[in-house]
């Protein structure tokens, strides 16, 4: 092969490279046999608790959801996982087709009109969310209201994402404010209302009217939801959500530490050249035979490079598989069942822990499957006792968040965790 | 060969899904709040398994064949990565749980850390970037935050050039700044005339330069550090885009050509499979000067709870951070695989990585660019740019030579980019392939170049044995089905 190359050495081929820095060694650790590298990792993995090894009540945006076998199993195929993205459609109709599927799939679970085919994540496919409000209004609205209860991590990626852009976001200064009294720091200035159901507490806000009362002042509604919610309550849509967005790690991916996870996005077609991302789009080939590409793509940054909606390339195209395929298996019946365990259980939970001396629950509106308890004690003495004595993994410390939830557990029920579970961590809260 | 959507196969009441009873007391449900219908689809197992069983057939990966997609390193990713990724100690962490309990994994990412800083000659690294994309994102906000530190807020030009990934301009859009192209010389280069013409004349307002480098040409600019200097000399920074990683491991770190701020591209260079377009993974390296802007979290050992024997590991928020990018603290199931990945390869195992990678894309060059016109012919790193386009065809573009190698099962480069080249074949051939592979992907292009003479048809009516023919992409765009809708 040098020959042919007509070098000598392969050394030969780096000459462009300044000789000072060429061949640098590289101190790092000898390499390992397959063998060797799994007694590393194994070790590694062990010296982690896991969710799996008891019960486990913490949610707060990343929740233990069931995963059916089909998932990974097909995931794993290599023909899906080792592909790029679909730029060649006729040898990458498998991927287009999943994806337009997954993409009807969000439409109908949060009652809009199209589905890109992936963000990142939960936080940044609500950053994209507010850049596409702004566009929408051609950048002439700088402000963006979001509701304290939005997921505190999402609102702080919303602020890294803008801040070359000069916008005002406000509404979440006071961490006390109910949403009817959000809409009205909405004016002539604002591209969009950000509010967050269940909200960051669990608590299922109230949106009737709250479309209305945005658009008559000329902004955009942007929900941001817990897709297993979606299975039991109604969607965003339903009640005039200009895009929703949430994070679909419950849809079958797992915690994995937190990532990698999937960020959905779906708007109304009046937005659909505004929307970042990817789409999948039905055609047909040169015989009439159905088939699906990539459409739009002069919203993207290949083609309009600054000028595009957004800078988003690689996103979570396998995720979406598995959350496809997690939906598929459910489907209909199942999306439904998985969110009534969760309810059911999460009331049961709630109903339990109130009666404890000490605990009470708080606040009045309905929730999901996540409520917030007021403890006796600093949520971290709690959950340092319940692991210790019980090894149980309790819940979300809002006090880290909201300084008047101090000493205020979140806790999270779903479907994982059987009633034996639930009957455990409240005899653990009576004793502590 | 096409397969019904999954909604065509529904049938009421099936569910491939079986879930326990309610073992607690049903609650009351929430009045008002209930959805009457959830149009999702009703299917078996059985029927789903087929369905995208015929699905996966419908692809190919880089575990059906050669992959030479130029830009997007299409490695093959050893399967032990998928395992240890898998490992329940890893799959079942929740972001939240105490630190003390996450020991192993908080190691996992500390060490990748250091891994990725001896790699490209940083002081520091976050991994929190989801990919390339969000690193790059990531790496100009913090040059933009540099400068804002230091008063200097009329800074805000970007300078790019015109070979760049469309990501780097877009990048510095969603930053609040404004992008300058600076043209390419005939070798390929940054032009440098142009670069201290436009160093001039935004004098002042120089945030910095992004550079892929080698760069989207597959070339080793051969003035690097004239470029980086002159940068700097102008108060700029530099930003690698380090897509193109996989042609340095061992060979020279990116921070000691003077680049200030750097993203990895976890699932090209350090083998984390593809998936179909993600998830991918883009950790971003900085210099002293920019560490502390790093995104919000990144793993430090925290010296008060470690001792002589055991460290604890510890997530910290650098001092001046941009705040963070993501929620909780990156891909770490890409982590896994990429920490795998490199603890297999060692330092030769990397070192061999990128002369293999280059001596392939070297050797695939030399046998075709006689027939494959190569605009900047010089020595490549691990991809090199040539044209699809034959004088004596006229009619026969690079689009027609890729639709027409997946008649010969293989995966087509990219196509038309970079901009600066005309009908571009982007072809990086990775160091996992064979000389027998590289060999009978040559002799396809070779035998394509042929019929490009003799029967220009049959590229144009390209692929024949594809599970469908060429799509119609401009009614996609005019049609806009973008999901099922029952009729």
């Amino acid at each position: 092969m040098l020959a042919a190359v007509g070098v000598r050495s392969i050394e030969a081929l780096f000459e462009d490279v300044p000789a000072r820095v060429r061949f640098p060694d590289l101190d790092l650790p000898p390499a390992l046999s397959e063998m060797e590298a799994r007694w590393e990792l194994e070790e590694l993995a062990g010296a982690n608790l896991t969710t799996a090894d008891g019960p486990c009540f913490l949610g707060a945006g990343a929740y233990r959801h069931f995963v059916p076998a089909v998932v990974d199993a097909f995931l794993r195929r290599g023909e899906f996982y080792t592909a790029y993205t679909p730029y060649q459609p006729e040898i990458s109709q498998g991927t287009l087709q999943a994806i337009f599927e997954y993409q009807t799939m969000i439409c109908a679970l949060t009652g809009m009109e199209v589905s890109n085919a992936s963000h990142y994540d939960g936080a940044t496919a609500t950053a994209e969310a507010v850049i596409s409000a702004i566009n929408a209004h051609r950048l002439r609205r700088r402000k963006v209201v979001v509701s304290p209860f939005v997921h505190p991590e999402y609102r702080a990626v919303v602020r890294t994402y803008t801040q070359g852009m000069g916008l005002t976001i406000v509404g979440d200064e006071d961490s006390e404010v109910e949403l009817p009294d959000l809409v009205s720091q909405v004016d002539a200035e604002t591209a969009c209302l950000i509010a967050q159901t269940p909200n960051f507490l669990g608590q299922i806000e109230d949106l009737a009217g709250l479309a209305d009362a945005v658009h008559a002042r000329g902004a955009l509604l942007v929900v941001v939801a817990d897709p297993i919610s979606l299975g039991l309550l109604k969607p965003p849509g339903a009640f005039g959500a200009d895009v929703v967005v949430g994070d679909g790690q419950g849809l079958g991916v797992g915690l994995n530490f937190g990532g990698p996870s999937l960020g959905f996005f779906a708007t109304r077609m009046e937005y659909v050249r505004r929307m970042a991302g990817r789409l999948v789009g039905q055609t047909a080939d040169v015989e009439g035979q159905r088939g699906f590409v990539l459409t739009l793509s002069t919203r993207e940054q290949h083609i309009r490079r600054e000028k595009a909606t957004s800078n988003i390339c690689t996103n979570e195209g396998l995720v979406a598989l598995a959350a496809a395929i997690y939906m598929a298996a459910l489907g209909r019946c199942g999306m439904r069942q998985v969110a009534e365990l969760c309810y059911h259980k999460a009331h049961y939970a709630q109903e339990r822990i109130a009666e404890i001396n000490g605990f009470s629950v708080v606040g009045d509106k309905p929730f999901f499957k996540e409520f917030v308890v007021r403890c006796p004690r600093p949520v971290k003495e709690i959950n340092d006792y319940l692991l210790e004595e019980e090894g149980i993994i309790g819940g979300y410390d809002l006090g880290r968040d909201y300084s008047h939830l101090k000493d205020h557990m979140l806790l999270c029920v779903t479907e994982m965790n059987p009633r034996e579970e639930i009957d455990l961590l409240v005899e653990a809260l009576r004793e502590e | 060969m096409t397969e019904p959507l999954i909604f065509e196969i529904s049938r009421p009441g099936r569910c491939a899904v079986r879930l326990p009873e309610l073992d607690v007391p049903p609650a009351e449900l929430p009045e008002g709040l209930v959805r009457e219908d959830l149009p999702l689809p009703e299917v078996s197992e059985p029927d789903l398994a087929r369905h995208y069983t015929h699905l996966s057939q419908m692809n190919y990966g880089v575990d059906t064949g050669f992959y030479p997609l130029g830009s997007c390193t299409m490695k093959y990713n050893p399967k032990i990565n998928e395992e240890m990724a898998r490992l329940p100690g890893f799959a079942n962490l929740h972001p939240y749980q105490g630190e003390e309990t996450v020991q192993g994994a908080l190691f996992l990412m500390y060490h990748l850390q250091e891994f990725l800083k001896e790699i490209g000659g940083f002081a520091a690294v976050s991994l929190q970037p989801a990919a390339g994309a969000h690193g790059e994102l990531t790496g100009v906000l913090m040059m933009r935050a540099y400068h804002l530190e230091r008063g200097e807020d009329q800074r805000d030009v970007i300078l790019v050039p015109d070979s760049a990934h469309g990501t780097n301009p877009a990048s510095t859009t969603m930053s609040g700044l404004r992008v300058v192209e600076i043209s390419s010389d005939a070798r390929g280069n940054v032009d440098r005339g142009a670069l201290e013409a436009a160093c001039k004349e935004h004098s002042g307002r120089l945030v910095g330069m992004m550079l892929t480098n080698p760069n989207t040409l597959g070339l080793f600019d051969e003035h690097i550090e004239q470029v980086t200097g002159l940068v700097h000399e102008y108060g700029g920074l530099m930003y690698g885009d380090g897509a193109n990683m996989n042609a340095l491991l061992g060979i020279a770190r990116p921070g000691n050509l003077g680049f200030d701020v750097l993203h990895y591209n976890l699932h090209k260079t350090f083998s984390t499979p593809h998936g179909g377009g993600g998830p991918g993974s883009g950790p971003v390296g900085a210099s002293e000067r920019l560490a502390e802007f790093l995104p919000a979290p990144v793993v430090a050992v925290d010296p008060e709870r470690s001792d002589d024997e055991t460290m604890f590991y510890t997530f910290v928020n650098p001092p001046r951070s941009i705040g963070r990018v993501k929620a909780f603290y990156g891909h770490f199931g890409v982590l896994v695989r990429a920490y795998t990945y490199i603890r297999m390869m060692g330092p030769d195992g990397l070192r061999r990585v990128s002369d293999y990678a280059v001596l392939n894309a070297n050797y695939l060059m030399s046998r075709i660019k006689d027939t494959y016109r190569v605009p900047y012919e010089r020595t490549c790193m691990h991809e090199f740019v040539c044209e699809g386009c034959f004088p004596d065809a006229p009619e026969v573009h690079a689009l027609d030579v890729s639709k027409r190698l997946m008649d010969y099962h293989f995966h087509p480069p990219t196509n038309y980019f970079p901009l600066i080249v005309h009908e571009a074949l982007m072809i990086e051939p990775t160091e996992t392939e064979s000389k027998e592979t590289l060999d009978a992907f040559a002799d396809a292009l070779l035998r394509i170049a042929e019929e490009a003479r003799t029967d220009p048809a049959l590229l144009h009516q390209a692929p024949h044995h594809a599970p469908v023919r060429r799509l119609d992409e401009v009614r996609a765009a005019k049609e806009l089905i973008l999901r099922w809708e029952p009729k």
